[in-house]
């Protein structure tokens, strides 16, 4: 056998061997030399890319307070699953877990998870479970799945639920404000958030904190001049309101009568902030502000204002309104039924559009005009300073057309609300205007610091006010239309006012809106309240019949909440003694 | 005393165990620095620790059982080992287990074994048994068997598909026919003919993965996400080291989990992170100072069996290493090897130490073989 002697070494083959480790190694060596030191700050550079990440340190949300301190909006901590699906999909054994945690059906996520998986394009990564709570968040973690990374965030709660949800508003899921306070005052509630330097690994977790390069400047709280008790009180009063006279919607409006704080507003319908599964957009908007209509016979005490006011009239002079009825260009004004020759206190009294129509047309449209617009109507109704956002959004101005393009009879129609129109908020600010002895002013949601200056306009005379406040009160009065009105122990004055609904160019039949603005205690006013109820489907629907007893019972409320002592006091006095003989 | 002389030559202990110190120590060193890179690359984990030194513990065995075996009794086996070698290659083809969309393993029920870890020895053992037949250099029709001997495996490897496998063992048995002395002319001109068979392969013996693999080597930066993910990612890697590395466990590549197989195949880019150039050079020295005493064993030994397959053992040792660090550096296609003696995982390194041992018989049995 050959192996037994030492065989020739075949020629240079052991040259080549050398020669061939000698290049392989010094390939590799060059290689490396190459990577490490001429290539390095590039490669350092594409590595940091992918691991070195700027991520955001959120600001917490401003709170919305009420103007005692009531939370009506706060934000709770919370954390967002996300889910890597290439790597949860090979973890099928654990996916039924998972998904009962995160609410999800097992046989679902696990067919989103591989759809996402054979992403060629585009991100593969899934929200499981949004705005978690930790606890959920820590029994997802306790599960020891790999893909799973969590973000903290921030989820909104309104402790008052449906009842201030038209002002406060509401905001989208990563918190922007989208409707309402939450919308106009986004920037200040939400502050800034900052940011910080994190190392992340490649399933998106953060394995380090390097430093923070700005700190969140959290979001500023706000009050508001709302009070959530007549807040509460104002939206019942509507809703029961609403059901039992099978009206469409409606509005409730309280101003205070010396600020021009808005204290409550409430719609029907509206929405439940917190459950977005039955978010109506519909339901979102601010109906008082938003939706304007003919303010009818509530005008008319303005009009008799700008009578006094111009000097023509006073108010013992005499308007015949026989017989009940005025045509004017073809157009018929007519009366409920004759009420003869009456005074002007006995037109708003007795609510006579052919006495308003009268005085209407021995008037300067100019001065119709004027009026109207120095209490707030074809206006915003707030003011806001440059830069900043007007408080309500979507507000209307409603439709007040430039006098000199007024037809004849469209100077009637006006003294008596018709042919222009108005907001529920618009009504409430007018009639504070009646309610102050003459002085407009902007209406405020944010909640007036103590002390501070309120800017006044006085745009009707003291006297004026005061003459025409009297026949409110008359309205209220015996004989008077708005009775349903009267709240035990106060002076009330107000207004009432059924209107068709305008449809098409002409007006439904069968269609009205009752209102009723008036304001208490007359003596030294304190709240403005409007009603509006849209399309009472019952027997009854006279601004009289079922707007007024809802103002009644929220004024009635509002006084003794905000600790209003009674102006008529003896009356309740004489009520205690006759329940105490029956 | 035969005995006596032979330890008088040799250093007493270490010949009579049939080891050769130098390259024992060599191994020894490797094995040391490997399970330092892989506690970093397995998540400092002491289950892939423990695991990893239980593996180690049966690879130098096999290495000491080996080294007993004298060159003629493993000459005597050569071409039993082969013929069962390519038998249960045959078996895998037609019954083995898929494992990572290759079928490469045989269920033995009590045990899963890969034949291709075999052949890696069997095919150089083979071709050395059949050209040490006769005188070398070979005549042109037994090169042509003994080439054979070397494609029949390959290819049935390169079947299954195990790319990095069946590379390493045709480059076995070809370092048998480069050694075995045939002329110059013969290679220059097998190299020519190389060049269309590649043509050829190209298009019709490789799995469209291992075109895409060549394709994503050549310009891995046309798909990042995909095949070229693993080189990006690795060359990153070694990049971030720079000179004396991040530090070990501190690599940001490989500790937060942006590079693929760290504690496999690509467990050189995690040496090279965290030891820099520095650590990758001394990776390369050990492999320098053991491939320098293989090849002085390859030439101090007696018959050209002997000869032959330790020095294509050597060779192959070389080859190994060099596809592995060049792949993971971006110098060669993506083909699933793993870092010899560094890499987590068993069968190929049992079979290289098996190799180390074979090195080891061929040089302790020297002076008892002549003597006989």
């Amino acid at each position: 056998m050959s192996g037994a002697q030492l065989p020739p070494t075949a020629p240079g083959r052991r040259q080549f061997a050398i020669g061939l480790i000698a290049v392989m190694l010094g390939a590799l060596m060059s290689r490396a030399f190459y990577l490490h030191i001429l290539d390095q700050d590039h490669l350092q550079a594409q590595g940091e890319k992918r691991h070195l990440r700027t991520q955001a340190l959120p600001a917490a949300r401003g709170i919305i307070y009420d103007r005692n301190g009531e939370p009506l909006a706060v934000s709770t901590r919370v954390e967002t699953v996300n889910g890597e699906p290439e790597e949860l999909v090979l973890q099928r054994e654990q996916l039924p877990r998972l998904a009962r945690l995160v609410g999800w059906d097992s046989a679902e996520l696990t067919e989103e998870l591989e759809r996402r998986a054979c992403r060629k394009e585009g991100s593969k990564h899934i929200f499981l479970k949004r705005n978690a709570n930790p606890t959920l968040v820590r029994r997802v973690e306790a599960l020891g799945i790999e893909g799973i990374f969590t973000e903290p965030g921030e989820r909104r709660f309104y402790p008052a639920a449906e009842i201030p949800a038209n002002i406060v508003g509401f905001t989208d899921l990563n918190g922007k404000g989208l409707e309402g306070v939450e919308y106009v005052y986004n920037q200040r509630l939400a502050g800034s958030a900052g940011s910080e330097r994190v190392i992340r690994d490649n399933h998106k977790r953060t394995v380090e904190r390097v430093e923070i390069v700005e700190e969140a400047r959290n979001g500023e709280d706000l009050y508001l001049s709302i009070d959530r008790r007549l807040q509460y009180l104002a939206m019942r009063a509507l809703e029961k309101s609403v059901r039992n006279n099978g009206a469409r919607g409606g509005s409730v409006v309280v101003l205070d009568a010396t600020t021009g704080e808005l204290l409550a507003l409430a719609n029907q319908p509206t929405f439940n902030p917190n459950d977005n599964k039955d978010w109506i957009v519909d339901h979102y908007r601010n109906r008082a502000v938003t939706d304007t209509f003919e303010p009818g016979s509530t005008i008319k005490p303005f009009t008799i204002a700008a009578a006094i006011d111009s000097g023509r009239f006073t108010e013992q002079d005499l308007i015949d309104t026989t017989p009940g009825y005025m045509m004017l260009a073809g157009y018929r004004i007519s009366d409920a039924r004759n009420y003869g020759r009456i005074d002007m206190a006995t037109i708003i009294q007795k609510s006579s559009n052919v006495g308003a129509a009268k005085v209407a047309m021995e008037l300067k449209a100019e001065q119709l005009h004027h009026m109207l617009t120095q209490v707030g109507f074809g206006e915003r109704t707030s003011s806001a300073a440059p830069g900043e956002e007007y408080p309500f959004p979507g507000e209307a101005k409603g439709h007040l057309k430039p006098y000199r393009e007024w037809q004849r009879v469209e100077q009637a129609t006006m003294s008596y609300g018709y042919g222009f129109s108005a907001t529920a908020l618009q009504l409430a600010k007018a009639y504070a205007v009646l309610a102050d002895h003459g002085r407009m002013h902007p209406i405020r949601l944010l909640r007036l610091e103590p002390g501070s200056e309120v800017p006044t306009t006085q745009v009707i005379t003291l006297e004026t006010a005061r003459i025409v406040q009297g026949m409110l009160e008359s309205v209220v009065a015996a004989g008077g239309t708005g009775t349903g009105a009267q709240v035990p122990g106060y002076r009330i004055a107000g207004k009432t006012g059924t209107v068709r609904k305008a449809h098409d160019g002409g007006y439904e039949e069968e269609r009205y809106r009752a209102l009723f603005a008036g304001f208490a205690p007359a003596s030294n006013p304190r709240i403005v309240v409007v009603v509006v109820l849209d399309e009472p489907s019952g027997h009854y629907y006279y601004g009289g019949e079922v707007a007024a007893p809802i103002f009644a019972e929220v004024t009635a409320g509002a006084l003794r909440l905000l600790d209003i002592p009674p102006d008529r006091p003896l009356e309740l006095l004489r009520m205690a003694s006759a329940g105490g003989k029956s | 005393m035969l005995t006596d002389q032979s330890t008088r030559r040799d250093s007493g202990l270490w010949a009579m165990l049939h080891l050769d110190l130098p390259l024992l120590l060599g191994l020894l060193i490797l094995a040391l620095l490997g399970l330092g890179v892989l506690y970093s690359a397995g998540d400092a984990s002491i289950a892939v620790l423990q695991k990893q030194m239980v593996r180690l513990t049966v690879a130098f065995g096999t290495l000491f059982v080996i080294a007993q075996i004298p060159p003629l009794t493993l000459l005597r086996w050569s071409p039993w080992l082969y013929g069962i070698g390519l038998a249960m290659l045959v078996a895998v083809l037609t019954l083995g287990v898929i494992g990572k969309g290759a079928q490469r393993w045989l269920d033995f029920g009590f045990m899963r074994f890969q034949p291709s870890e075999l052949m890696k020895l069997a095919v150089p053992m083979m071709v050395a048994w059949y050209l040490a037949e006769k005188p070398l250099p070979p005549s042109p029709k037994r090169l042509l068997i003994a080439l054979m001997i070397v494609l029949v495996p390959t290819l049935l490897i390169a079947k299954q598909p195990d790319l990095g496998t069946s590379l390493l063992i045709a480059s076995s048995g070809i370092f048998v026919l480069l050694f075995s002395g045939i002329s110059w002319k013969w290679v220059g001109g097998a190299i020519l003919l190389a060049i269309p068979s590649a043509v050829v392969l190209w298009h019709y013996g490789m799995h469209a993965y291992q075109r895409q693999r060549v394709l994503t080597f050549l310009n891995p930066e046309s798909d990042p996400l995909g095949s070229g993910y693993h080189i990006i990612q690795s060359k990153i890697a070694i990049g971030s080291g720079g000179l004396y590395g991040r530090g070990w466990l501190n690599g940001t590549q490989s500790q937060l989990d942006f590079l693929p197989e760290r504690h496999t195949d690509f467990i050189f880019a995690v040496l090279s992170e965290e030891f820099g150039l520095f650590g990758a050079l001394i990776l390369l020295t050990l492999y320098l100072l053991i491939l320098w005493r293989g090849l002085y064993i390859a030439t101090q030994a007696q018959g050209s069996y002997s000869r032959l397959l330790s020095g294509s053992v050597i060779m192959t040792f070389l080859a190994f290493f060099f596809v592995n660090i060049g792949m993971v550096s971006g110098l060669l296609p993506v083909v699933g090897l793993p870092l010899p003696m560094i890499s987590y995982g068993g069968s190929s390194m049992v079979t290289l130490m098996a190799g180390f041992g074979i090195l080891m018989s061929v040089h302790t049995h020297r002076h008892l073989l002549r003597s006989s």
